[in-house]
């Protein structure tokens, strides 16, 4: 009798809390296994990938549109300045692509066990974490390769990425459970990912996109993405500190989106047993 | 002593006034193209479809309840709500204690992952702490008898292993409530009778509350107390299991 009174304790999570942490774990770890598994070149591809497409972008434009020629990025830091807005966007871009198709593709769990739906693409975001790992090595690459040594500054680098985090689990909340009731999201969000890139500052430089139309500087300098790539740059390539209104501008698009996300995803949650 | 202390929850299941409605429209309707076509046409939200109507239940701890009725009548959206993966339309379910569902045994699964990184997986889905898995890993191998190909990937695995697995980790510890859901009828006959041992081990126990679904009456009548039928959304008959199922039998006659 006392065992069967004890057994809970000691077999099950205690909280909600902790079941979710090692279902997230567990998560991350299958999608790790599942893409580096009997795939030698798993991990260089992560590497390399960042890289060749930083050398292609360089390429095109520096030669084609003139970037990074003169004025606030010099042609030695111009690919420096490419891969850090690269792979800081590539965590939103990856992240939310992910997390965008999660609930429906764990349709048959949801449909069977009682688990919090939230871990799904939440889990989507973390494992953007694994893959931005990869990409910091390519980002040390670039830079010892333009004697550009890294500074204390770095230590902001946990905040950044906390932040775009959760900016990318408020959007991947609020996509996935739009993806259950329209599956048109799906092939918009792609568009919008291509749109988005070229409405960001990730190849253009500051004294190019001075002389767009006023309406272009707007979506460059007001989208959300924008803040956090100046963040990454001003520690990585700046090698400052974050301007207080950098970080501001992070934060509160990471709580507007968050708090978006999870609104929705809130309010929909309930009805997604009947659409998947 | 466990009894008293457990006195003012003594039902493990409470299933007060439950009603499911289905939108039948909205099924099948996952692109916006479909869905103004429809607004379009005011057919939104008519079609409703009442797969449970008001039904109520209470199953006390230890009980071993069996649910009957013909294909299409409810009873998986009942263990789907009990299992509080559906929500009720209206009413409520209360249940008491953890879950063993063996539901569709294998859901969850990753086909790409070997079987001992599934026995993770699906351990930590079911709320298992890390420590316990570590634990029990090898109790479940030796269960499931599959000493050699925890290693393999998934989806090499028959069905019937696949099977064999996901009960050995949905029972590797005594569960406050069990649904089996026509599990029993996968694998070879040596396993079935193996996994109905362990579940008569349950029952004897006297704390596991066991809910089960089967078209087999006989096995429902072995296996069962109390039987409740649910015919097309409704609660026909609540009762010891002999006269339900005889009266379930009878409307076939």
């Amino acid at each position: 009798m006392a065992d069967t009174l004890k057994a809970p304790t000691t077999t099950h999570a205690q909280t909600d809390f902790q079941k979710d942490v090692f279902i997230l774990k567990q998560l991350v770890s299958r999608d790790f296994k599942r893409k580096y598994r009997r795939s030698v070149l798993g991990v260089v591809w992560s590497v390399l990938n960042p890289l060749l497409m930083m050398i292609v972008m360089a390429i095109v434009f520096s030669t084609i549109f003139a970037q990074g020629r003169n004025g606030s990025v010099s042609p030695e830091m111009y690919p420096l300045y490419l891969i850090v807005g690269n792979v800081t966007f590539a965590v939103m871009s990856d992240s939310t692509s992910q997390a965008l198709v999660s609930i429906i593709e764990n349709a048959s769990l949801l449909k069977k066990v009682k688990v919090h739906r939230f871990v799904f693409p939440v889990q989507k975001v973390l494992f953007s974490l694994v893959n931005f790992g990869f990409s910091l090595v390519a980002v040390a690459i670039v830079m010892l390769w333009f004697h550009v040594l890294p500074t204390w500054h770095l230590i902001w680098l946990p905040l950044g990425l906390l932040l775009l985090m959760l900016f990318c689990a408020g959007l991947g909340l609020l996509l996935s459970s739009l993806t259950v009731f329209f599956r048109d999201v799906m092939h918009l969000w792609s568009v919008v990912i291509t749109a988005w890139t070229y409405f960001t500052p990730i190849f253009w430089t500051d004294d190019f996109i001075k002389m767009m139309h006023p309406a272009l500087q707007m979506c460059m300098y007001g989208n959300p993405m924008y803040n956090y790539l100046n963040f990454m740059r001003q520690i990585f390539l700046w090698q400052t500190n974050p301007e207080p209104i950098t970080i501001a501008l992070c934060a509160g698009w990471a709580l507007v989106m968050l708090a978006l996300g999870y609104f929705v995803f809130h309010k929909l949650e309930h009805k997604f047993i009947l659409y998947i | 002593m466990a009894d008293t202390a457990l006195a003012s929850s003594d039902y493990a299941i409470e299933v007060n006034d439950v009603s499911m409605v289905f939108n039948m429209a909205s099924e099948s309707l996952t692109n916006l193209k479909e869905y103004f076509i429809k607004i379009m046409h005011h057919e939104l939200f008519f079609k409703e479809f009442r797969a449970l109507k008001h039904i109520s239940f209470k199953v006390g701890r230890g009980e071993v309840v069996g649910l009957v009725g013909t294909n299409g009548s409810g009873k998986s959206t009942m263990l789907k709500i009990i299992a509080g993966v559906l929500e009720p339309s209206e009413g409520t379910c209360t249940v008491r204690g953890n879950i063993a569902p063996l539901i569709e045994l294998g859901a969850g699964f990753d086909p790409e992952l070997t079987a001992r990184e599934n026995i993770y997986l699906n351990g930590s889905l079911l709320g298992y702490t890390k420590t316990f898995i570590d634990d029990h890993l090898q109790d479940i191998i030796d269960f499931a008898e599959l000493e050699n190909f925890m290693d393999m990937p998934l989806k090499n695995f028959s069905s019937g292993m696949v099977a064999r697995i996901a009960f050995a980790i949905a029972t590797i510890t005594e569960p406050d409530i069990l649904i089996v859901d026509e599990t029993l009828s996968v694998g070879d006959v040596f396993f079935q009778e193996k996994c109905e041992r362990r579940i008569q081990h349950f029952i004897e126990s006297g704390d596991v509350t066991v809910l089960f679904v089967s078209h087999s009456i006989e096995q429902v009548k072995r296996i069962c107390q109390r039987a409740v039928w649910i015919e097309k959304g409704d609660l026909r008959m609540d009762g010891p299991v002999d006269e339900v199922c005889e009266a379930y039998q009878r409307q076939f006659d």
